[in-house]
């Protein structure tokens, strides 16, 4: 149990660092008009975790990978406040692309993601 | 200490703390197939990152510092996108109809909870005005 704990924190120790050092190389990169550091980390975890999850890790190392690195590496809080100040700053068109795009192909990700893992479990895994 | 690397010991500690709170409640809310769990995680972190940057943010006594520490490293690394995103995936296969109001509940949800972050900051700092000596 105690150990569980200790892989979820282990794997987040290096999820939050890049998510904040992605952050930081991609708006320093393409500027702030649209939130395209959250938007490309949250499409990037969602495929990865996806592709972890078909590949059937075992426990330990979902909760290592998954539920610590990815699961903080992603973020689900950041943004939805990236779409509050775009509603507040009368970005209508921007917000609902990236609220829109998030949606759709977050989800797409994850499923291919999944998608990728089960064909590499079945062909490469045994 | 080089300055720029304790920054991100401390972001490292808060982070590991955010995603151990998210690990806990997950273990201990357990539902049927409707992900509970994650929904409350994600809901409760966009009311409390809105409330850091809007209300925090004011308060004389923290720095930028523990506010980006507060808000990018604990809240950010409590909720999950992926996670979301992967329950959704799986939930369409098999029951379409739960995953279409788990994604409605989150994405209105989110923006809900993010409003009343910066409405209950509001109220706040009107209620407290003038109680602060600076603020920005």
């Amino acid at each position: 149990m105690a150990v569980n704990f200790l892989l979820v924190a282990a794997g987040a120790a290096f999820g939050v660092l890049a998510r904040v050092l992605a952050t930081k190389y991609i708006s320093r990169k393409w500027g702030h008009a649209f939130p395209l550091a959250t938007f490309l980390i949250n499409l990037s975890g969602s495929l990865v975790l996806g592709c972890l999850t078909g590949m059937n890790i075992g426990t330990q190392a979902a909760l290592l990978l998954g539920t610590g690195f990815i699961g903080t590496y992603t973020t689900f809080s950041t943004f939805n406040v990236e779409n509050i100040e775009l509603i507040r700053r009368k970005k209508n068109r921007t917000f609902f692309l990236y609220i829109g795009c998030t949606y759709i192909f977050g989800i797409l990700s994850a499923f291919t993601g999944f998608a990728i893992g089960s064909m590499i479990e079945n062909n490469l895994l045994t | 200490m080089n300055r720029t690397v304790l920054n991100h010991v401390y972001l490292v500690l808060f982070g590991m703390m955010g995603a151990v709170a998210r690990y806990a409640v997950e273990l201990l809310i357990h539902t049927g197939s409707f992900p509970l769990a994650t929904l409350i995680i994600n809901l409760a972190g966009c009311f409390l990152l809105a409330f850091i940057v809007r209300f925090l943010t004011w308060m004389p006594w923290l720095s930028a510092q523990m506010i980006t520490l507060m808000g990018t490293g604990f809240v950010g690394s409590f909720t999950t996108f992926s996670t979301f995103a992967l329950e959704s995936a799986q939930l369409i296969r098999v029951h379409p109809l739960i995953a279409i109001s788990y994604i409605l509940t989150s994405a209105i949800g989110g923006l809900l909870a993010a409003i009343l972050g910066y409405r209950a900051s509001k109220l706040l700092l009107i209620r407290f005005k003038g109680a602060f000596r600076h603020g920005r």
